[in-house]
């Protein structure tokens, strides 16, 4: 600590390359930010995707739907414990831009399928008793200000009613939360037995997709094959996957994200280590005969490559903290704007540790140079440059 | 092999030194079997022209530098023998520095560039503000310590450089031309400066001048002509 003010002294020398050096650091800490946040809406699901779940979808599209009678069928076969199911409502609230997951569940199947819906036992009571009944999460319900008792209105883009309406209104029963951070509370779950009843002809027995709850996620692949082999040749064949590699594949429709995210990443990053690099070097050549001074007065070569480092690290850790802390207060902002679109918008602790490691990691790389550079100085050639 | 006798006689013991240059395929000798004694708290004074040596035989007597051949013995310790890090420690426990153009941080106030050899010490920081305080009380710029070295003038910033070089309280002070920069007025006082730390506290002091006016004031001056020195004059 006793050699911080001598290290922060030697930032402040040149104040105007120092804060262009650290305006791109925060610079790429926030679009590093920024990126994490994305990556997290689109495939975060997957870290919290439960491992002893099963998506089953319809072979050839998930918008082909699938019988309401495969229920029973995949409950009987070996390794399932139980199955449920959903179906893609799509539908916006008041306006297009309103847009959040709406689906038709069955109330108890659901609720013991994602223990990570947190939803009071007086809530789900009523959601049970109350057929037009609604669940909604903590995040829309903020957004839109609704509250239990509400009846709430929701235009959906491809269910309709007997009556030729598209209008379908809920009672909001229950508002759920997230068991952690990074589950989605922006879906609405209404009862399917409901939907099933109320909507046209068209589509009528039918479900979207199954989540199966298996009895080992060890055998997960084995049980997988079973049901696909179950509903083998049927008008509806199926593809059965863990839920994780469900998400992935959702995401994936927008291509490979981690790729993405990564390579722009890598860009920014590698602008950024020769912006510093070049910096650090520039700060040591200017500095050649006070580093012999420091020497000639006892500094070890050591001594020297940790203040060169240290000097480095401390104006990318800086930029670092500074860039990451934006990004964080940027997110939330952001994420209100996109609450339809990327409901699990946010930077995730875990991301901003990465962020600091790779910011110090920065300052190493750029700085271990011009620190070897000043380590190898002769003292006496170094005094002769003062 | 040297025969230096580690653990008394002289404080600086120079022995049959040579130092050589290379430069491209040519090489240059700087110094050519060269011995020289200082005893503790001796005054001296090295003169000669501009490439006579001079300042290569001070780096080599405060372990800046390592000699081709010979040996240099400082208060019994052997310099050519100390590895590197044992080196830069050394000097940090037993050489203060006093360079021609100062060499003082510009980012740093007056205080916290003398206190730069105390920071390799073990001492808090109340101790190393003390010790900073003495010694710039010493050179007598106790009331600009706080000051940057570009509001000093050019002798107000030799002693800042003096005071770096004595607040750890070394064996030996070295002096590389510590008036060249500096107009008569402002050169007496470091000399001065540089005679009473001699005379009152004991410092051993080599200083290396073409300036006779500076030579005058050491108590003994020596000539360093194409790499060797001739007789001393003692006064």
């Amino acid at each position: 600590m006793k050699f911080l003010h001598l290290i922060w002294s030697n930032l402040r020398r040149k104040k105007l390359r120092t804060s262009l050096t650290l305006l791109s650091i925060i610079v790429a800490f926030v679009l590093f930010g920024l990126l994490s946040a994305i990556q997290q809406a689109l495939v975060g699901g997957v870290a919290l995707a439960g491992a002893d779940r099963l998506i089953v979808r319809e072979k050839v599209s998930i918008i082909n739907l699938l019988p309401v009678s495969y229920e029973a069928r995949m409950d009987r076969i070996p390794g399932v414990d139980f199955s449920t199911h959903q179906t893609w409502f799509g539908g916006v609230y008041q306006d297009p831009k309103n847009f959040f997951m709406q689906n038709p569940v069955e109330p108890e199947k659901f609720l013991k399928m994602h223990p990570e819906i947190i939803l009071p036992p007086d809530e789900e009571k009523a959601w049970l008793a109350t057929r037009t009944g609604a669940i909604v999460g903590r995040r829309t319900a903020e957004r839109f200000h609704w509250k239990i008792g509400d009846k709430v209105p929701i235009q959906s883009t491809i269910w309709t009613q007997p009556d030729g309406s598209q209008t379908w209104t809920f009672d909001i029963v229950g508002i759920y939360d997230g068991k952690d951070k990074g589950t989605d509370t922006t879906p609405m779950f209404f009862r399917y037995d409901y939907f099933d009843e109320a909507r046209q002809q068209w589509g009528k027995g039918k479900v979207g997709w199954y989540t199966i709850r298996i009895k080992d996620p060890s055998q997960a692949a084995e049980v997988a094959k079973r049901v696909d082999a179950e509903f083998e040749n049927s008008p509806a064949e199926t593809k059965t996957e863990p839920e994780g590699a469900f998400i992935q594949g959702w995401a994936s429709q927008l291509g490979n994200i981690v790729f993405i995210v990564a390579a722009i990443l890598s860009a920014v990053f590698f602008t950024i280590l020769l912006v510093t690099g070049n910096t650090m070097a520039q700060a040591v050549r200017e500095r050649t005969g006070e580093l012999g001074v420091l020497k000639a007065i006892g500094f070890s070569n050591g001594q020297v490559v940790a203040l060169v480092l240290a000097e480095s690290c401390l104006l990318t850790v800086i930029g670092g903290a500074v860039g990451l802390g934006l990004a964080r207060a940027i997110t939330p902002v952001v994420a209100q704007n996109l609450a339809g679109l990327l409901p699990m918008f946010f930077l995730p602790t875990r991301d901003l540790f990465i962020g600091l490691g790779l910011s110090i990691a920065l300052g190493f790389v750029t700085g271990i140079f011009p620190a070897l550079q000043a380590m190898r100085l002769r003292v006496a050639d170094a005094l002769r440059r003062m | 092999m040297s025969e230096i006798k580690t653990n008394s006689g002289p404080l600086v013991q120079v022995e049959r030194v040579e130092k050589v240059f290379h430069r491209g395929s040519e090489d240059i000798h700087v110094l050519t079997d060269l011995n020289l004694q200082v005893p503790a708290g001796e005054f001296l004074a090295l003169m000669g022209p501009s490439g006579s040596g001079k300042t290569t035989l001070l780096n080599l007597i405060g372990g800046l530098d390592r000699p081709t051949n010979g040996a240099v013995a400082v208060a019994g310790e052997r310099l050519e023998q100390l590895p590197d890090r044992a080196l830069a420690a050394w000097r940090a426990r037993h050489v203060g520095f006093v360079f021609q153009l100062y060499n003082l941080m510009p980012v740093l106030t007056a205080e916290r560039n003398v206190e730069l050899p105390l920071l390799l010490t073990h001492l808090s920081r109340a101790e190393r503000q003390k010790h900073v305080e003495t010694a710039l009380a010493m050179v007598g710029l106790s009331h600009r310590a706080k000051h940057y070295p570009r509001t000093l003038s050019g002798g107000e910033q030799q002693r800042v450089g003096i005071a770096r070089g004595i607040v750890t309280d070394p064996t030996l002070l070295l002096c590389d031309e510590p008036t060249g920069d500096l107009d008569r007025k402002a050169g007496d006082e470091i000399l001065n400066l540089l005679q009473s730390l001699n005379r009152e506290h004991g410092k051993t002091i080599i200083m290396v001048t073409h300036d006779p006016h500076a030579s005058v004031r050491a108590a003994r001056t020596l000539h360093l002509d194409k790499g060797q020195l001739s007789n001393g004059e003692v006064k």
